[in-house]
């Protein structure tokens, strides 16, 4: 759209500028690059879920036409093991650790023993895609299969099978936090208490774009050129150089272009952008890999997989004295690139949601399975911290007879600005969580509705509404803080802004848009600031030899960390601008103003400069201050001081079909504090996407190891059953905005907020339908028909 | 995903099919909407060495109505016979059927004939075949043959249909005035083939009694299967909602239902009762319209 010089963006819903060359097949994506001389890989992965290796016969692919070569681990001398970035050990000081964390060794190639279905264990390059997947059926792999164990409660018993030696009794790490004694404490103290086992099972990130990569080493000046489908393609640069192939970051250039959706899964450094990078040196060929969907399944990091068995205590005026939480958290075969992180500090501190609570403890164990690695998926631990609090918490008000959304209003924090710290470490930056509430519920009609239930339920029907009232920490993160807790990195973000001499202006954004729309929301912000046509601005982003050592896109970091970047670099060229204009108009800096885009003596229009004088000015330094560099382009990193804390208020109206089980959505209303909101299509989109994310969790997702063969059952969109458009209602949302005080945009962040908050919505309302049946609590989700069925059998057979 | 390696042929009739069939025997498979083969191709579940494909094949897809029966070629699309007027007023839940499979892509590329060869044990269109007592024509060198449906499905994904013969034509029998049909399905969430479907054909007389009833039940088990229990419970009598739940009973009767995911014996057993008796419901309702 064209936009008018000065006109205010923020908070207006312009159309997506990089839409129409996504949604005309103009998008370069990884699979597109084309390169002279390339080479296709094909991973030989195992067929066991856990099996030692006693040999690799690869001369039969050999000889097949069109094959480069063979590689196994054992050809990969001087590679390291794939690093876990986030460190839980006593030594390091992090707090709440009970039981180091075993940094088990990840080879790129496994050379010893496969550890779950999927594991790659060879490669073949070839001339030919085709090549390479024939070639690969004909590497021959002497297994010794060995006994696996899948299920999260399993495996930590006594006389489940070893996966790591140096993982024993498969324990990853044991990890705590909040007050135990003061827990206890509260639960002797109160009128009632529940106790819940409740699960969050498994899921499997399905980004549209699967993953891919090509690597090419170019002979001539010892670069290597990666280009990966990656959330944060600096965060793959450093990981790749400094841990497991030890070549210089200088010569590496990392580009990860358009990427098509990632929900974290493309955070993580994986074993095939290490193979062929590694593979395209030795070949000094480019060499390229594309995941199929199947290979996705069983290689993506996974997101979820919690037992945890929680407990509330309430006083008899419906008084959250104390949560007690204990889980266990199923990280796969290997340690993730964050994956320790995901159940302890994105988990654990959240369990105080939006609560005045008593006191908090929670324990969390990590453990070692035959499955796919676990790491963050959208949200990221506090989608499971919301989902066992809101679910305990209605459990709680059931069994004190009280009004599930009474005991909610009885409870929320009152509303602040600036700081309130929790029982589990974090402190909030603002919030008003009864608005949030109190505007869903009059969006809602609650009382109009417990009526219609009522009646409904005299006629046989079985309807139900269910809430949840969220928080989330995003805007990630304090880079002090973070190391403080075991992080391996800062999370900081880097922007520049360069402008041209004749006003263009590009700016070069460590964030990364894999669909959250940085090309239009950040020209917003610069469009603003300047005052100048978006169609001026541009944003780059998704190249290490382009842009500042940048940390990427998740957390929903990018609005809130990488636009005060981006605002941080405009302050700087506004600064330096009235420098330039000063000198031109022979005034003070201090007497120049910048007004409807042009550098003017405060309060005197006549006597101005247009920005696009200055930067050519700045460009063609004739007549210019001393002791003022040319050029006019700047760089900042912003470090935010504190997490942000979006917040808000959820509600879902559900039929159950008495006969078959099966669950319709009947309304979903969503109140959601995000802070202030840029571009509100494009944050509407990112809740209604978030909430099928959610909904998707509580009805139908989920993936499914067989137990006897560590199969992944679930492992295709034939079998793992992705929300559908026409299988959800039409959202009713709307926002509160409590701008935070952290960062100076007032943004808390938008992109997990639907997840976190619908999956607990949704079995909370299905819960609810079931009450007059005698159900309080469905133990596993998804709420497939035969789950809701079969509670509904049992629940006949007990009266 | 890549298919292992294989040759295309695309013969210009159906003698040329069959004699390739002929000449190739085992190594080949006949290709017609492609929405079940090539993905398991893909998969390399099924890497047949030579495709013969019938989509250039002419005088294989179109629906005619002969007086007795609608007539339909094989190669008709799911989307054709959903979209076909012929279709809509004289056997209607053909369109309902259609409608209710996969998503439009599948229907737009799908064909009725591959999937009755196919026999997918939770395709739709098997219950509805059985309900209206469908004929399969077959061709093969000696010329071409009938085969009633209830001769037809044999076992999971197995069929009468002979190794060099070609189902070229689908014939389902009109269905009389004061004539009701109905089809029912509990779709898969990911997939949305029938975890269970039910298919009810009813004719009622002018007393309300109903002369004759077919219904089909796919999804549960290996193959679709025809509900003799239920039919006999059917004809002869008056069809009020306790006869219909008596009758619905046994729905699952027969049916060799597998456990999934999707459902344990117990449930798809339920959902056959379940499906059976909100198909027959629904025909009923229709016969009296």
């Amino acid at each position: 759209m064209a936009t008018v010089a000065g006109e205010r963006l923020f908070g207006k819903a312009i159309k997506r500028r990089e839409d129409p060359r996504f949604i005309t097949g103009r998008g370069q994506y990884v699979d597109d690059v084309k390169l002279p001389g390339m080479t296709y890989a094909a991973f030989v992965r195992s067929q066991h879920a856990h099996a030692k290796i006693r040999r690799i016969d690869a001369s039969a692919a050999l000889k097949h036409p069109g094959v480069v070569a063979v590689f196994t681990g054992k050809d990969m001398t001087g590679v390291n093991s794939l690093p876990c970035g986030w460190d839980l050990r006593k030594e390091k000081n992090i707090p709440g650790v009970v039981q180091d964390l075993a940094m088990v060794p990840h080879m790129p190639l496994m050379s010893d023993a496969a550890r779950h279905v999927g594991d790659p264990v060879a490669v073949v390059i070839a001339d030919s895609q085709a090549a390479a997947v024939d070639a690969a059926d004909k590497v021959k792999v002497d297994w010794e299969p060995l006994p696996s164990v899948t299920a999260t409660d399993k495996a930590a018993r006594a006389g489940a099978p070893q996966i790591h030696t140096s993982a024993p009794g498969n324990v990853a790490f044991k990890w705590e936090i909040g007050d135990r004694s003061a827990t206890d404490a509260a639960f002797k103290g109160a009128a009632v208490t529940v106790k819940k086992r409740i699960l969050n099972q498994r899921l499997v990130a399905n980004a549209m774009e699967p993953r891919a990569c090509i690597a090419r080493f170019d002979t001539a000046t010892g670069e290597l050129t990666l280009w990966v489908t990656s959330q944060n393609p600096h965060v793959h640069r450093l990981l790749m150089c400094a841990f497991v192939l030890g070549i210089p970051e200088h010569k590496v250039r990392v580009i990860a272009p358009d990427v098509g959706g990632g929900f974290g899964s493309k955070i993580f450094l994986y074993n095939e952008e290490v193979v062929c990078s590694w593979a395209s040196r030795q070949l000094k060929r480019p060499v390229r890999w594309t995941a199929t969907r199947r290979e996705a399944y069983l290689t993506d990091a996974h997101g979820r997989d919690h037992v945890t068995d929680a407990e509330l205590a309430l006083g008899k005026d419906g008084k959250i004295l104390g949560l007690r939480v204990k889980t266990t958290a199923n990280l796969g075969a290997y340690l993730s690139t964050f994956a320790p992180a995901v159940p302890t500090f994105l988990y654990g501190t959240l369990l105080n949601g939006v609560y005045t609570i008593g006191a908090i403890h929670c324990e969390v164990t990590g453990v070692f399975t035959n499955t796919t690695a676990v790491d963050a998926y959208r949200g990221a631990g506090r989608p499971e911290a919301c989902y066992v609090l809101e679910r305990i918490v209605e459990a709680g008000a059931r069994a004190l007879g009280m009004d599930v959304a009474e005991l909610r209003k009885k409870n929320f924090i009152p509303r602040f600005s600036g700081a309130y710290q929790t029982l589990v470490a974090v402190s909030y930056d603002s919030g008003d969580y009864a608005a949030a509430f109190d505007k869903l519920l009059q969006m809602l009609d609650y009382k109009k509705f417990r009526a219609e239930q009522a009646a409904s339920r005299k006629q046989g029907r079985l309807l139900g509404v269910g809430f949840s009232t969220y928080i989330e920490a995003c805007s990630i993160a304090p880079s002090k803080l973070v190391g403080a807790l075991g992080a391996g990195a800062g999370l900081y973000e880097s922007a520049k802004v360069r402008v041209h001499p004749t006003g263009g202006v590009t700016v070069y954004t460590g964030s990364h848009s894999h669909g959250q729309g940085h090309e239009t929301t950040f020209a917003q912000l610069v469009a603003d600031e300047l005052q100048i046509p978006i169609e001026q601005v541009d944003i780059v982003h998704g190249d290490t030899g382009a842009i500042p050592f940048g940390m990427g896109t998740y957390g929903s970091r990018s609005a809130s960390v990488g636009g005060t970047a981006i605002l941080m670099s405009l302050n700087k060229i506004k600064e330096k601008g009235r420098r330039i204009a000063a000198h031109l108009l022979e005034a003070s800096p201090n007497d120049i103003e910048y007004v409807k885009g042009q550098f003017q003596v405060k309060g005197v229009p006549s006597k101005a400069v247009p920005f696009g004088a200055v930067s050519l000015t700045a460009y063609v330094p004739h007549k210019y201050p001393d002791n003022l560099e040319p050029g006019l382009e700047e760089t900042s990193f912003y470090d935010p001081s504190n997490f942000c804390f979006p917040f808000g208020a959820h509600a879902c109206v559900v039929e159950v079909d008495r006969d078959t089980g099966t669950v319709k959505i009947l309304r979903y209303v969503a109140v959601d504090d995000v802070g202030k909101v840029i571009n509100p299509m494009i944050v509407d989109g990112m809740v209604h996407g978030g909430i099928a994310q959610g909904v998707g969790q509580a009805l139908w997702e989920g993936a499914v190891y067989d137990e006897g063969s560590g199969q992944l059952v679930t492992g295709s969109m034939m079998d793992y059953a992705l929300p559908k458009a026409d299988m959800l209602p039409l959202y009713e949302t709307d926002r509160t905005v409590t701008p935070t005080p952290v960062n100076p945009l007032g943004i808390k962040g938008a992109g997990e907020t639907g997840t976190i908050a619908a999956t607990p919505t949704v079995v909370n309302a299905v819960v609810d339908a079931l009450a007059p049946l005698g159900i309080d609590h469905i133990e596993a989700m998804p709420l497939t028909s035969e789950r809701v069925w079969k509670a509904i059998q049992a629940a006949k057979a007990k009266r | 995903m890549y298919p292992a390696a294989f040759d295309y042929h695309a013969p210009k009739n159906v003698k040329e099919a069959l004699g390739l069939l002929g000449k190739l025997k085992d190594d080949a498979k006949i290709l017609a909407g492609g929405h079940s083969l090539i993905p398991m191709m893909k998969l390399r579940l099924a890497q047949p060495k030579h495709l013969i494909d019938l989509g250039k094949v002419p005088g294989l897809s179109g629906i005619k109505a002969d007086g007795k029966a609608l007539v339909i070629g094989a190669m008709t699309t799911h989307w054709e016979v959903e979209s076909s007027s012929a279709v809509k007023s004289k056997l209607p839940v053909l369109a309902e059927v259609a409608s209710v499979i996969g998503d439009p892509a599948v229907r737009n590329k799908g064909t009725i004939g591959g999937s009755l060869a196919h026999a997918d044990p939770a395709a739709d269109w098997p219950a509805a075949m059985i309900a209206l007592g469908a004929e399969m024509v077959c061709e093969g060198p000696k010329g071409k043959r009938k085969v009633g449906v209830d001769q037809w499905f044999l076992g999971l994904m197995a069929t009468a249909l002979k190794e060099r013969e070609i189902l070229v034509q689908v014939r389902v029998p009109l269905l009389p005035a004061g004539s009701g049909a109905a089809y029912m399905k509990f779709p898969h969430p990911a997939s949305r083939f029938a975890v269970v479907g039910a298919c009810a054909a009813l004719t009622l007389d002018k007393q309300g009694v109903c002369s004759k009833a077919g219904v089909g039940v796919t999804g549960a088990g290996t193959r679709a299967v025809r509900a003799k229990g239920v039919e006999a419970a059917l004809v002869g009598k008056r069809l009020d909602a306790a006869t219909i739940e008596a009758a619905a009973q046994k729905a699952a009767d027969g049916v060799d239902v597998q456990a999934d995911l999707q459902g344990s014996v117990e449930y798809k057993s339920h959902l056959c009762r379940v499906f059976a008796k909100r198909a027959i419901t629904e025909a009923v309702r229709r016969a009296g319209a």
